[in-house]
């Protein structure tokens, strides 16, 4: 591990670097739009389409989850399945044992992860890097076989899980159950999306990258490092931890084996794709978890998996820091090229 | 006594499988300062080639080192091709490189060998060795072939001026480069001896679990633990962490009333996380001292 130092670097893509000074105006256009298209999507698309996409929104903010804590925060976390099926229990066990209403299952799912999370924030401090990443993955291993655990079926359903039913739309509005859902779900993405952005703008959110960039150095300047990464773990928890609860709600069901390892993973290679640090790249890595699989699903039934892999390998290789990196990449070099050309 | 003595041993025999793991995950660790997500799944394919090997007529063993041999020569060509141009991408690029690999091979050998179960020959038979119960002469013959293995690396890093080369490499890159020696054909070296060691795991493993395309998951997920646990800068550590788990494992489901059976993993991997509270660099493991 004598490479430690070094690691936390690359990890950084910082999010301050910033364009040209005309791209901060370019960036509200751009969110505006894509708000825009957001809104009108449900009624161009129908039934699954919208469905998919609510869960891509909802891939999405699990993604951000693990991106505070492993792209600002610089902590590495195979685990963060185990959140969003921590998340999506909660919010099953509320409204299908205890009549809930399912708006009131988020915040309840939120705190429980916060808490979770903040707990295991604590053992995690004192490790780094691969050691952490063990930790982090004996949680998303442990907790479908927690969920199986017969002391535990009353509330859990054992190997059957719960069947979560879906709300209906509030009768005023002239929409469908699923159309209904991703409008719910864009909200909730919409609100915490703005409160990540606003977190990682703050001072707060300076002193959880500077204990990324360079953790000896920011504990040196008074941050108070063991608080800022045990509560960066713990919001990352609460992040994944409402994903999983919208997910539940969309997908009506939820049994301990969606909850594998392989789910943490799923949301690491979206981080990574998306853009370690990125915001909005944590919406194009749901996009890839969500449609990818379905796509080489598509291309060869038996290879499903290789043609992934191979899909993987290109974006990698294409856009070795993700897709926020390269959309960076780009508007550099077309900025640049405008500023080559003699004025007029 | 009896029964402890006999869940031990279990344990030992199980722990072997993960020591061959931990031990192959430390090799690349050292190597190329990653954790290999794919080991499991190149193993598996070396296995796989070793069966189709034997099918084919070859005897055993001469099956058994052109398995070898090949899954050394595909470490090297995966390391060149796929991972070189990762070189110099953000850390976790090249982890993205890895699940990729483990998805292409997984999806691989179902896809040539299909998914059903395939019995696989042991060189070592199953007789119970001495005429006990405890133990088998497979077993056995795992445990010796790890602690000949863990030897042989032992010797190779300590006494041979390629594994001097091979550490420094991994130790200080920059520094290695300087006094000449080649670094990227260093982590090329051990990708494929990696993927050997991977290899007769693989292939030590498969007549116990049965060769399928998942067979290394839940082997790799202990050998892992048990690396870590042992420290992932020490081989021997790592090997010793394997038998470790495996023993942990078993005495969990064995004596821990009510829970044990059903959450023996999340036992075992509880215990680890308690040992690396205490030791944060493993059991054997050295703590790296980073400079300001």
């Amino acid at each position: 591990m004598t490479t430690q130092p070094q690691e936390a670097v690359p990890l950084a893509p910082a999010q301050t670097r910033g364009g040209p000074a005309a791209w901060p105006a370019l960036r509200h256009w751009v969110m505006i739009g894509a708000i825009a298209i957001a809104l009108v999507l449900p009624f161009v698309f129908h039934g699954f389409v919208v469905f998919q996409l609510t869960l891509v929104m909802i891939y999405g903010l699990a993604i951000l989850g693990l991106n505070l804590l492993t792209g600002f925060n610089g902590q590495f976390s195979l685990g963060h399945g185990a959140f969003y099926g921590l998340g999506a229990y909660v919010t099953a066990i509320l409204m299908q044992r205890w009549g809930v209403a399912y708006y009131w299952t988020l915040p309840a799912a939120g705190g429980v992860c916060f808490l979770v999370g903040f707990l295991f924030g604590l053992p995690a401090l004192r490790l780094q890097g691969l050691y952490l990443a063990l930790a982090t993955f004996a949680l998303a291993v442990a907790l479908p076989q927690l969920l199986k655990f017969h002391g535990l079926e009353h509330w859990t359903g054992g190997v059957q899980g719960i069947v979560v039913d879906q709300p209906d739309p509030p009768s005023f509005l002239p929409i469908d159950a699923d159309q209904w859902l991703y409008y719910f779900t864009l909200a909730v993405v919409l609100i915490l999306f703005a409160g990540a952005a606003n977190l990682v703008r703050s001072r707060t959110g300076r002193a959880i990258m500077a204990i990324r960039d360079h953790p000896i150095a920011a504990s040196a300047m008074g941050i108070n490092a063991p608080l800022y990464k045990t509560l960066t773990f713990g919001v990352s928890a609460l992040y994944t931890g409402i994903a999983g609860a919208l997910g539940a709600i969309a997908v009506q069901f939820v049994a301990p084996d969606s909850f594998n390892f392989l789910l943490s993973i799923s949301f690491l290679v979206g981080l990574i794709i998306g853009g370690m640090g990125s915001l909005p790249g944590c919406l194009f890595g749901g996009l890839f978890v969500l449609y990818v699989p379905n796509i080489a699903e598509s291309v060869s039934r038996g290879l499903a998996g290789a043609v992934y892999g191979v899909i993987m390998l290109l974006v990698i290789f294409v856009m070795p820091s993700g897709a926020a990196g390269f959309t960076r990449l780009v508007i550099a070099r077309l900025s640049r090229s405008r500023n080559r050309q003699p004025p007029a | 006594m009896q029964l402890l003595l006999q869940q031990i041993m279990a344990g030992l025999a199980n722990g072997a499988i993960y020591a061959l793991v931990a031990l192959a995950v430390v090799m690349i660790y050292q190597a190329i300062d990653h954790l290999n997500f794919a080991q499991g799944e190149m193993a598996t394919f070396s296995s796989f080639l070793a069966w189709q090997l034997i099918a084919w007529g070859l005897p055993y063993w001469a099956a058994f080192f052109t398995a070898v041999i090949l899954s050394f020569a595909a470490g090297v060509a995966i390391e060149r091709v796929l991972f070189r141009p990762l070189h110099h991408a953000p850390i976790l690029a090249s982890l993205v490189g890895f699940i990729a690999l483990f998805s292409i091979l997984n999806s691989g050998d179902g896809y040539l060998w299909n998914y059903t179960i395939k019995t696989f020959p042991t060189p070592f038979g199953t007789r119970p060795l001495f005429g006990s119960a405890l133990i088998d002469t497979h077993e056995a013959g795992m445990i010796g072939v790890t602690v000949l293995l863990l030897a042989l690396l032992y010797l190779f890093f300590r006494r041979t001026r390629l594994g001097l080369a091979m550490r420094a490499a991994a130790a200080n890159p920059d520094s290695a480069r300087l006094v000449g020696i080649r670094v990227g054909w260093m982590t090329a070296l051990g990708w494929g001896m990696a993927a050997a060691i991977g290899a007769v795991a693989g292939m030590l493993i498969a007549p116990v679990v049965f060769l399928e395309p998942n067979m290394m998951l839940g082997a790799l997920l202990y050998g892992f633990a048990g690396a870590v646990l042992g420290g992932l800068s020490s081989p021997g550590g790592a090997v010793l962490g394997g038998f470790a788990v495996g023993i942990i494992e078993n005495l969990a489901a064995t004596y821990i009333p009510y829970v044990g059976r059903d959450l023996k993993l999340t036992i075992a991997l509880i215990v680890i996380v308690a040992v690396l509270m205490v030791r944060p660099a493993g059991l054997f493991g050295r703590s790296a001292v980073s400079r300001v």
